[in-house]
């Protein structure tokens, strides 16, 4: 394992990384406020690339404006099952609203599978990411490198929405008390709506940008990525956005970097993250960053 | 002995009106097909395409034995686990008279036990890996076996690609991969390559940068990469992005529009072994066939799991009007003696219960495929 290897391999997984935090940052925030793992966000990030692809193929869009549209569709969607499965639970035991969200998670993936049909269709991977960049001996796919640094461009905004804006402080205050919320003055289902619309956004993001990486999208493969953001998510600290970007670069880094060190462990990669996490729920169940939040 | 005579024309008449109406019921009764493709999940393309060659077989030859043929499709959504469980319930809910499929080795190793247990006799299309119908009496294919074809694949890679080194790249989790690879590898090395690389990933995959750097290392003269098309695709463009210029070879489960489709400029020169192509038959059957299927879905091209499902219908009800019936052992024996079957495939023999008939190999030029020579057995 030479240098060079070790890097185009770290870049590699940097780039996976990002994505599986960008789809986490859903997960750690929802959870954050909510209490709920929406298992659906998985297939929030699968709706978003067929909303980008009709957006390219059946309109024409350049794919920019396809994948602005794309993560304004997803906000809504988010927001849509929001209102519709998860409000009417506020009140109820969390192990309903749970069920509930595998029950969404079920419907998207086989109202896709009807609607949409299940070959895998070919994305368009836009010509700005297209060129391999060599540097030395190292080949890395610019899309790569354009992931990483819009990941981190994102986390920036994110901060400065949940930190520095009142509707930011809104939802940290939701994330304490929410029950406690509306007697301030604060919609909270107001505050719950953006939640889940941001999340879902940034799943768009991270979904349109896995699209272009793995240029083939089909209804089911938002399910393992959902899974794997869901453990960088608590890896990183369950809501705790940092956290969840920064546990999506150390699954990412390490499922790589397992696959490269031992080719012939490959066939584990997706059980190392499962590992993962029961390692982090025996040892650390806060993950890195988290809070121990009072109950 | 007016009574009699009443008695005995009313007796005539009634027995008359029951062996008429035994008669019209038997006639009436369908000749039923179970069917047992993947329609959903990863090995959907297959499936869809497979079924409209089956529509169109069963389109242009309606009947056998004087009965209608009727087709029961279940879907094994590409699982091992519901392939078993189609066969049963198409044998014991549908009381079928014999099945088709299935279609992946792995799902056909599966449902086979089934039929074999229940002496229901089964064809498959197009699985290729020789256990399939091992120590079986019951289970046939239309095709030939991954022996020949891994045969076929190394004789190429020496041969038309002179190469010397190969790495290997196997999809662990299908049976059909595993045992090609191992025909390739066997074969290749017999014809004086050498093995460089042997590297595993899983159905389902999609990142595949970590096996090519390895593969990239070892700078081999051709990568053989006997996977489906959804993963090939990917590893086709992963490999050009990681500045490997080796030619990829593979085999029959590349042949699938998506390939292209998915796979761009990356797949350009990938080669591949199969059974059909449209532009290298050999018999009228396989013109007529082109045709009818141009005509009838005119946006696909017609490929090996389409042709192939066409002959496994005409192969198995050829089988049932020289049995004279639809009895299953009858089927079954006749079956076993199929000879000089001209097939839309080729011309074919069953042996020891697979074909021995011609493989053809492909490749991709200019965004389209393209036949490059047929090989005999």
């Amino acid at each position: 394992m030479t240098v060079q290897l070790f890097l185009q391999q770290l870049i590699n997984g940097l780039g996976l990384g990002s994505l599986y935090g960008l789809i986490a940052i859903g997960y750690t925030m929802v959870y954050g406020i909510l209490r709920l793992i929406n298992f659906a966000h998985g297939d929030v990030m699968m709706m978003s690339t067929y909303f980008a692809f009709f957006g390219i193929s059946m309109f024409s869009l350049p794919w920019w404006l396809a994948a602005l549209v794309a993560m304004l569709l997803t906000a809504l969607l988010g927001i849509a099952i929001d209102q519709g499965a998860y409000r009417p639970l506020r009140r109820a035991p969390r192990i309903s609203a749970l069920i509930t969200a595998i029950g969404v998670s079920f419907f998207l993936e086989n109202a896709s599978l009807v609607v949409f049909g299940s070959r895998p269709r070919a994305f368009h991977r836009p010509a700005i990411f297209e060129p391999v960049w060599e540097i030395g001996s190292i080949s890395v796919l610019s899309l790569t490198v354009y992931t990483i640094f819009i990941t981190l461009a994102l986390l920036v905004l994110v901060y400065i929405i949940v930190y520095r804006t009142r509707m930011g402080m809104a939802m940290r205050a939701v994330s304490r008390d929410m029950h406690t919320v509306p007697l301030m003055g604060i919609d909270l289902n107001r505050v719950i709506a953006f939640t889940f619309g941001m999340g879902s956004a940034l799943a768009a993001v991270g979904g349109i940008l896995w699209a272009m990486k793995y240029p083939q999208i089909e209804p089911l493969m938002g399910i393992i990525p959902g899974l794997k953001a869901f453990v960088a998510a608590v890896l990183g600290g369950i809501g705790n956005v940092f956290g969840a970007v920064l546990g999506g670069f150390i699954l990412g880094i390490t499922e790589i970097m397992l696959v490269a060190f031992w080719p012939e462990l490959s066939g584990y990669r997706d059980a190392f993250a499962f590992l993962l996490l029961i390692l982090v729920l025996l040892f650390r169940p806060t993950g890195i960053m988290g809070e121990e939040l009072p109950e | 002995m007016k009574k009699s005579l009443w008695l005995s024309l009313a007796g005539t008449l009634v027995a008359g009106i029951v062996a008429l109406g035994i008669g019209c019921a038997l006639a009436a009764e369908p000749v039923k097909i179970g069917v047992y493709y993947p329609m959903t999940g990863p090995s959907a393309v297959y499936g869809q395409i497979g079924y409209k060659g089956l529509q169109l077989a069963q389109k242009d030859r309606p009947e056998v034995l004087g009965r209608k043929v009727e087709l029961f499709l279940t879907d094994n959504k590409s699982d091992k686990v519901e392939s078993a469980n189609a066969v049963s319930r198409l044998i014991q809910k549908n009381k079928v008279d014999a099945i088709i499929g299935g279609l992946t080795s792995s799902n056909t190793l599966s449902g086979a036990p089934v039929a074999e247990k229940a002496k229901v006799p089964m064809i498959s299309p197009w699985a290729t890996n020789p256990v399939v119908t091992q120590n079986k009496q019951y289970i046939f294919r239309a095709c030939f076996i991954d022996p020949f074809q891994g045969f076929v694949g190394a004789k190429f890679a020496r041969e038309n690609l002179k190469a010397k080194n190969a790495a290997v790249l196997i999809d662990i989790t299908q049976d059909y991969c595993v045992g090609i690879a191992n025909f390739f590898m066997k074969n290749f090395e017999k014809m004086g390559g050498k093995v460089v690389a042997k590297l595993h990933y899983n159905t389902g995959d999609l990142d595949f940068t970590a096996q090519l750097t390895s593969i990239k290392g070892k700078n081999p003269d051709v990568i053989y990469c006997p996977g489906y098309f959804k993963e090939l695709a990917l590893i086709a463009r992963q490999a050009r992005e990681a500045g490997i210029k080796a030619p990829i070879l593979s085999g029959d489960a590349a042949q699938a529009d998506e390939l292209i489709k998915i796979g761009g400029k990356a797949v350009e020169g990938l080669s591949f072994t199969t059974h059909f192509d449209e532009m290298g038959v050999t018999t009228e059957a396989g013109k007529k066939f082109v045709k009818a299927f141009r005509s009838a879905y005119p946006d696909i091209t017609p490929d090996s799991v389409s042709a192939l499902s066409y002959d496994t219908y005409n192969i198995l009800l050829d089988a049932m009007e020289r049995a004279g019936s639809t009895d299953k052992d009858k089927v079954r024996a006749e079956l076993e003696k199929t000879a000089n079957f001209e097939g839309v495939t080729g011309v074919m023999t069953m042996k020891n219960h697979d074909m021995v008939k011609p493989a053809v190999i492909l490749t991709v030029k200019d965004g389209k495929f393209k036949w490059l020579a047929t090989v005999r057995p």
